[in-house]
């Protein structure tokens, strides 16, 4: 279907309008980790009955501000062993896939500017969820190459982790999503939302499972509490970008909180329903704007719910949880999902699918805690 | 639930008052004996309770006091006895405010306020001279620039001179042993120390009881 915009030819109108958008989505995600940052902070706070940050701006709210012109201003270092292009060039390759993967999620509904129709999405490929696990594996790339290059260990240390790490989520992260696609039929995320209409969203349409995987991984993807322990300062100092400073530092940072905001964004936009929301009467253009917003703020809020309660995992407790649980959770609940699907299509009894599809579960449960048990005792007589 | 019990109660701290002090606009209440930065006294006619007798000096551990003696002049005297201090320093870099100089003086000459933020630069500054510990003509101590009084500390001076009795026998209880001071008159002794001796019998009571409690459940 793809975006009306590109209908009839691309002329300056059509030009003007991309960059504008592209620039509102640019304004919105820099606007959004200030605002997730000075968030964060204040609601930690409030769980650890503190005050918080409250000195810069009414409320603290420019604390994030602050923070940054302050980084600005503070040398840039390059340590002697590190591999100077490279340690340069991983900031970047941190910071460009966090803006991308925003590029595909639809934010609104479709609006008319200058007599041209349009989305508001800035981009609407027909492989869009496939873009989104390409560019997410592309920042492990940046943090890969920044504990390499930086010629120390820590850094190393924490770079192997984290790529470890955010490499085995993004097989169950994928997995939660292949059941997204395989609900909506499409790859592309308008018809991903247009497929939630009338409040089938997909969390409940799924069972609630691959929402509860997508939202584990997603937290370690993004690094975040509990799964911080790329950054666990009492084992690895800084993690990967214990040796960058300044602007760099700044960027790591930036990149870092826009993740959290990217793929709280994706989770409304597959799960959630998107821009979906009870319509109103006046202004129909600006309220699935407002129930987009919002529900991404319910996703930020959980995220540093989680950060506030949860104690950071050990690293061997990660990769259990990632393989061991989640991966076989996730392949199994989407083999279930097509099962149901071909079932509708065949005219098989649902209740009937869903009896073998949970024999087949307890079955294969079994045979992978036999399977693990086994393993353990190899381990221990070795 | 056991593993979701975690999120019930961060959720819940959410809506408690936070137990922050905005410390440098408002300042939480000192304890009553604090100890701080140290003013010499006076009686009420104006007459400095220090007699020179350099026991607070003796008595100093950190050795930071400095007192010299000397004889009252007849026409003017400075003190009601015969001598006085007429050189008062302590070093404020080596005090450890252990109080032992205010349990030394005879006189209640010494005392301790609660001040504790005093942030001087130099160390000409960090030695106090005597015409900075003497309180001024109305009792108060003296506000030097580099010192963060706020209203109503002054009235906290000699607590510890104060107390009704130190091992916190009642039979002492309200009589003032301890001479006028200039500006305040006779101090009140502090309250309640009856009141507090017995709450802490009980609290002894319940501590004995616990225990006793958990042996039943063994």
């Amino acid at each position: 279907m793809g975006d009306p915009l590109y209908a009839e030819g691309i002329d300056l109108t059509v030009f003007l309008i991309v960059a504008g958008k592209t620039l509102v989505v640019f304004a919105f995600l820099l606007v959004s980790v200030l605002f997730m940052v000075w968030f964060e902070r204040k609601v930690i706070s409030d769980m650890q009955t503190r005050i918080g940050p409250d000195r810069a701006g009414p409320w603290g709210i420019l604390q994030t501000l602050a923070d940054g012109i302050k980084l600005f201003f503070k040398e840039d270092l390059l340590p002697e062993r590190a591999d100077r292009r490279v340690f340069r060039l991983a900031p970047y390759l941190s910071i460009v896939p966090a803006f991308l993967a925003f590029a595909i999620v639809p934010f609104g509904g479709t609006i008319s500017i200058a007599g041209r129709e349009t989305h508001l999405q800035l981009a609407d490929p027909p492989v869009g969820v496939l873009f989104l696990l390409a560019v997410s594996s592309i920042a492990v790339y940046g943090i890969m190459l920044a504990g390499w290059s930086s010629g120390s260990k820590y850094p190393l240390l924490g770079s192997v982790r984290a790529s470890a790490q955010m490499v085995s989520y993004e097989a169950a992260m994928s997995l939660a999503i292949a059941s997204v696609v395989l609900a909506a039929g499409s790859l592309s995320t308008r018809e991903i939302v247009i497929a939630q209409e009338g409040w089938r969203w997909n969390l409940w349409v799924l069972g609630v499972v691959p929402f509860v995987i997508f939202m584990i991984a997603a937290t370690a993807e993004t690094n975040r509490p509990p799964f911080d322990l790329v950054e666990a300062e009492q084992e690895l100092v800084g993690g990967f970008h214990t040796e960058y400073s300044s602007i760099t530092f700044a960027l790591f940072f930036l990149a870092e909180f826009m993740n959290v905001v990217t793929m709280s964004a994706i989770a409304v936009t597959l799960f959630l329903g998107g821009p979906n929301g009870p319509e109103i009467g006046f202004l129909p253009d600006l309220w699935p704007v407002v129930w987009f917003l919002g529900k991404l703020l319910i996703f930020l809020f959980v995220y540093v719910w989680f950060r506030a309660t949860l104690p950071r995992f050990r690293y061997d407790q990660l990769m259990d949880l990632g393989w061991k649980r989640l991966i076989p959770l996730a392949l199994y609940w989407l083999l279930l999902i097509a099962a149901l699907r071909i079932g509708r299509d065949r005219g098989w009894e649902w209740y009937y699918v869903l009896g073998v599809g949970a024999a087949a579960g307890v079955l294969a449960w079994g045979a992978l805690n036999a399977a693990l048990r086994q393993a353990a005792t190899v381990e221990a007589a070795a | 639930m056991g593993y979701l019990d975690g999120f019930k109660v961060t959720l819940k701290q959410m809506f408690e008052e936070p137990v922050t002090n905005k410390y440098p606009d408002e300042k939480r209440p000192k304890p009553e004996r604090f100890h701080g930065r140290h003013v010499l006294n006076r009686y009420e006619d104006g007459m400095e309770k220090c007699i020179g007798c350099e026991l607070c000096a003796g008595v100093c551990p950190a050795r930071c006091i400095y007192v010299r003696g000397a004889d009252n002049p007849p026409e003017a005297p400075v003190s009601p006895g015969e001598r006085y201090g007429f050189v008062y320093e302590i070093n404020y870099l080596r005090c450890i405010h252990c109080d032992l100089c205010v349990e030394a003086c005879p006189t209640e000459a010494i005392t301790e306020s609660k001040l504790f933020e005093y942030s001087f630069t130099d160390r000409q500054d960090a030695i106090y001279t005597k015409a900075e510990l003497v309180v001024d003509d109305k009792g108060h101590p003296r506000h030097l620039p580099w010192e963060d009084w706020r209203p109503g500390d002054e009235q906290h001076t000699s607590a510890w001179v104060r107390a009704t009795a130190p091992n916190g026998s009642a039979a002492y209880e309200g009589r003032v042993g301890w001479s006028a001071e200039l500006g305040f008159g006779v101090r009140p002794p502090e309250k309640g120390q009856t009141v507090a001796a017995e709450s802490g019998q009980q609290t002894a009571e319940e501590h004995a009881a616990v225990p006793e409690k958990e042996n039943k459940k063994r």
